[in-house]
């Protein structure tokens, strides 16, 4: 049986035996009840003098209760230097245990190793961000559960409302103690925050903290809380300090992005939105730091301060921090090593975030919301500024939804992005996958020209007399086509649904078939 | 009978938005099209047709045809379709009959502002078809420095589809042809197809202009087109500098001389620096020649991307030196030349001052125009009146 939501996507109707709920429209889905909570602890069951540390992950893990069928998840900010999702898996393939659900917050290429334990059968699916050689096997058909693909705010919000309930929380941390206070700014696998973990620490039913940098207690500052933690374990190695963030951050030096990056900071200036006190949210993409860069030197020409910039922080994002051009850096995550160690030297200036403050669905407010510009990516549009982030035209799942669909939220949402990709058109009739539905997306800036969604006559207006390539999306559809020689063939799919993408509410925006 | 297997394309790991391209003759059985790579998935039935159709085209109805396609556009599929088909032998070694409708033959003038022409190696294809959005006041497609000698043919197959059907948005449309005699061939496959302005490398002579001259002629004898192919000599040796005025005569169809500065310095043994002293000589003598001949003096590339500020500074002496224009090998130094090349706040005031002298003598009826006490000759009021419709373009007025 299939069902269908608001903007015609076709559904199945029960997702890893849950019933689905329809994506019904931005803020449609209220809701009701009380929120999950984790079974109540007691201090008695705990060591007196806060020493926590087992030895071994496998001991934690028994002490934890690991069997067959259960919820394990783990976090992604050592991003593609984690080695900690595959010990685990390892570890729990030498326990004989089985069909475990895994709900990571995204995972990396370097997660290929996972791959063994689908098949043996030791994981049953997988509900996260699938990423490359993850994302192939899923579109393949070959994993046994759907592919649910939460993003960040969402991935809170499904802990928070119950719908996904984690038995045994795995968290790598750079620095903790033996009571299982962590941080992440500290140690040699240092990645600035934790803050993926925030949910998981205070709903999973158990948790456990990994490290390879244990201190004596207090870990001062912490950011998880050892009062929520179970056990400890010591490795020799959590991470590779040299993929977790890089050393520098590129910029981009294609001529066609810098232009995009460019037209990009001239609309926001145009526009009006770039005034005194006003706010952003810049990515770490090539493009969006270059767009950086060129809003700065607008801001320095006109004289405008920012209140502050959301981002993952970037060596350019501290430097305006230092040069004052924003008071504020919000902090999602850490893409470079002067971000994390400016998060160090500039404590009350840097504002930690996490999905809790900044996505989650079920808070009374959240920061995302707050931001009066935010700049992104796609992999495609539609000429309903509908856009796809999970998979390219191929309707391969490739990337992770991440914090992008919760950053839509921001009172302008920007969308910089070439306009077709060698012969591969990005703006097309239809998205391949809906990731995030075309009524909170405003504008797409493309090598070819600016579009605005024509439920923005605000931004119309303000930008008439701006001397800014202003066009119909049809209009730059059609050139691009014209170029590309004619609409590309959509992908053949089998008949079974292998994904799931959610709305940051929970319901279902829109569902992937096998490829054939 | 020409030869049964042939290649063409580009699939070196780091190749995009190309193609690999091989065929294989049969005697008989059909065609058998093989399509692999990036675009399969999109636009399979489109390759199909393409091969189809060229390979009718050259009157080829059995062959096996491989396509490894790394995100090819149409005009580059077709670019090394063609010849890989051109590779089989003499008997196939011509452009095909007929041509994809142009989507980009529009006119320049004579007297067009050339501040900025933006070089793109010619068998290059990703960095063509963007290269328009960028403004600059020209692009020249390269058949010469930056192609490969076994890829010349390739090369110019590409670039007379890229004159064809690619939109440069308003640039002028150059191509730099490879050296005589070379570059005479290049002529013919590019002449009918859009071309605005043809750059001839290492000139050296009055006859080599005459010689490009003729052949352009020839060539748009049989093809009827109305508008004018320009030229623009590029001296680039110490003989070529020497014989810079005979140059600037040999053509009604020069339009600009320019002067490249890395094979002059080479040439006269000298190490080319920031500030330029060992090419100021010539430098001169090329804005003397083309001045002398009315055309328009255009300086060299600056060679060094990420100095911006190099690039400004070294564009002002440009310009003060006399210079309307220069190559870039970046479209991100478009911008900065256009910057240096714009009439400052000053000059524009005193044109509007000349010009409006102008209109006060011609209300007269008198043939003097006068600023002051001072006489105006008529080169300043030409200059002046340049002056002012730069700036008006450029919004400064």
């Amino acid at each position: 049986m299939m069902i269908k939501n608001v903007l015609g996507r076709v559904l199945p109707e029960e997702i890893n035996g849950l019933k689905t709920i329809p994506y019904q429209g931005v803020g449609k889905y209220i809701p009701r009840g009380r929120k999950a909570a984790p079974p109540i602890a007691s201090c008695a069951n705990y060591p007196s003098d806060g020493n926590k540390v087992v030895s071994s992950l496998r001991e934690a893990l028994e002490k934890c209760g690991l069997r067959d069928g259960m919820t394990l998840s783990a976090h992604h900010h050592f991003r593609n230097g984690d080695k900690l999702m595959n010990m685990l898996f390892d570890t729990a393939a030498e326990m004989g245990v089985r069909d475990l659900m895994f709900y990571p917050s995204a995972t990396f290429p370097c997660h290929e190793h996972l791959i063994r334990h689908l098949d043996a059968g030791v994981i049953h699916h997988i509900e996260g961000s699938l990423n490359g050689p993850l994302g192939a096997y899923c579109s393949a058909g070959k994993m046994r559960g759907l592919g649910v693909l939460r993003s960040h705010g969402g991935r809170y919000t499904a802990l928070q409302d119950g719908e996904v309930h984690v038995n045994i929380a795995v968290i790598a941390a750079p620095t903790a103690d033996p009571f299982g206070n962590a941080t992440g700014s500290r140690g040699p696998s240092a990645c600035g925050l934790l803050g993926f973990a925030l949910g998981d620490s205070q709903y999973a039913d158990k948790v456990i903290v990994v490290t390879d940098n244990l201190e004596p207690f207090p870990c001062a500052p912490f950011q998880i809380h050892g009062n929520l933690v179970d056990w400890v374990v010591v490795v020799d190695e959590i991470g590779d300090p040299s993929k977790i963030v890089s050393g520098t951050t590129e910029l981009t030096k294609s001529p066609d992005r810098l232009y995009i990056a460019e037209l990009t900071a001239r609309f926001i200036e145009a526009a009006g939105i770039m005034r005194d006190g006003f706010s952003m949210q810049a990515g770490a993409g090539g493009t969006n730091l270059a767009f950086a860069i060129f809003l700065r030197d607008l801001m320095r020409e006109a004289g405008v301060k920012a209140r502050f910039i959301r981002g993952g922080s970037t060596k350019y994002l501290v430097e305006m921090l230092e040069e004052g051009l924003t008071d504020f850096i919000l902090d999602g995550q850490t893409f470079d090593t002067v971000a994390v160690e400016s998060i160090r030297n500039h404590p009350n200036r840097h504002v930690t975030t996490s999905p809790f403050t900044s996505y989650n669905y079920h808070s009374k407010g959240n920061f995302a919301s707050i931001v009066d510009v935010a700049v992104l990516g796609a992999t495609e549009v539609d000429i309903q500024f509908n856009a796809n982030v999970a998979t390219h035209s191929d309707g391969i799942l490739q990337h992770g939804l991440g914090g992008w669909p919760n950053c839509l939220a921001a009172k302008c949402t920007i969308l910089a992005l070439p306009s077709f990709r060698d012969r591969i058109p990005v703006l097309v009739d239809e998205v391949t996958t809906v990731c995030g539905p075309g009524e909170l997306i405003d504008v797409i800036v493309t090598e070819r020209g600016i579009a605005i969604n024509p439920r923005r006559q605000d931004l119309l207006d303000a930008t008439k007399d701006a001397h800014l390539p202003v066009r119909p999306i049809q209009e730059i559809q059609a050139e691009v086509e014209r170029i590309c020689g004619g609409k590309p063939e959509p992908p053949q799919y089998g008949e079974n649904f292998v994904a799931a993408i959610k709305w940051v509410d929970g319901t279902v925006m829109d569902a992937l078939r096998e490829l054939r | 009978m020409g030869q049964m297997h042939a290649e063409a394309g580009r699939r070196e790991a780091s190749v995009r938005s190309d193609c690999y391209v091989t065929i294989d003759r049969r005697d008989s059985g059909g065609l058998a099209i093989d399509i692999r790579g990036k675009s399969e998935r999109f636009y399979r039935s489109s390759i199909v047709q393409a091969v189809e159709a060229m390979l009718e085209q050259y009157g080829i109805r059995a062959a096996a045809v491989r396509i490894d396609d790394f995100g090819a556009l149409p005009f580059t599929l077709n670019a090394r379709l063609e010849c890989a088909i051109r590779r089989l032998g003499k008997e196939f070694d011509h452009p095909p009959a007929q041509f994809p409708t142009s989507l980009s033959n529009y006119t320049v003038a004579r007297d067009r502002f050339r501040r900025s022409r933006l070089y793109l190696p010619g068998n290059e294809p990703k960095f063509i078809v963007n290269a328009g959005l960028h403004q600059p006041d020209g692009i020249i497609l390269d058949l010469e420095d930056s192609v490969a000698p076994a890829e010349k043919d390739t090369a110019r197959i590409l670039v007379r589809n890229a004159l064809q059907e690619v939109d440069f948005y308003g640039a002028e449309k150059m191509v730099r042809i490879n050296q005589l005699p070379l570059g005479l061939a290049d002529l013919d496959e590019i002449i009918p197809c859009h071309v605005h302005t043809i750059l001839i490398p290492k000139c050296e002579s009055g006859q080599q202009v005459a010689e490009v001259a003729d052949r352009i002629r020839h060539i748009r004898a049989k093809t009827e087109q109305p508008e004018p192919v320009y030229l623009m000599p590029i001296l680039e040796s110490a003989r070529g500098i020497l014989r810079a005025d005979e140059i600037g005569a040999a053509s009604p169809l020069n339009v600009a001389l320019t002067i490249g500065l890395e094979d002059f310095t080479a040439d006269i043994g000298a190490e080319r620096t920031q500030e330029g002293r060992e090419s100021f000589q010539a430098r001169s003598m090329v804005v003397l020649a083309a001045r002398a001949h009315g055309l328009q003096p255009i300086d060299t590339v600056y060679s060094d991307v990420q100095n911006e500020d190099g690039l400004r500074q070294s564009t002002l002496e440009s310009k003060q030196l006399g210079f309307e224009g220069r190559g870039c090998i970046h479209p991100r130094q478009i911008r900065v030349i256009h910057e240096a090349f714009a009439p400052s706040p000053p000059e524009i005031e005193r044109a509007g001052r000349i010009v409006d002298a102008l209109r006060e003598a011609e209300a007269r009826g008198s043939g003097v125009v006068a600023l002051g006490s001072k006489m105006i000759d008529p080169p300043v009021v030409k200059r002046a009146q340049k002056i002012l419709k730069l700036a008006k373009q450029l919004g400064l007025r």
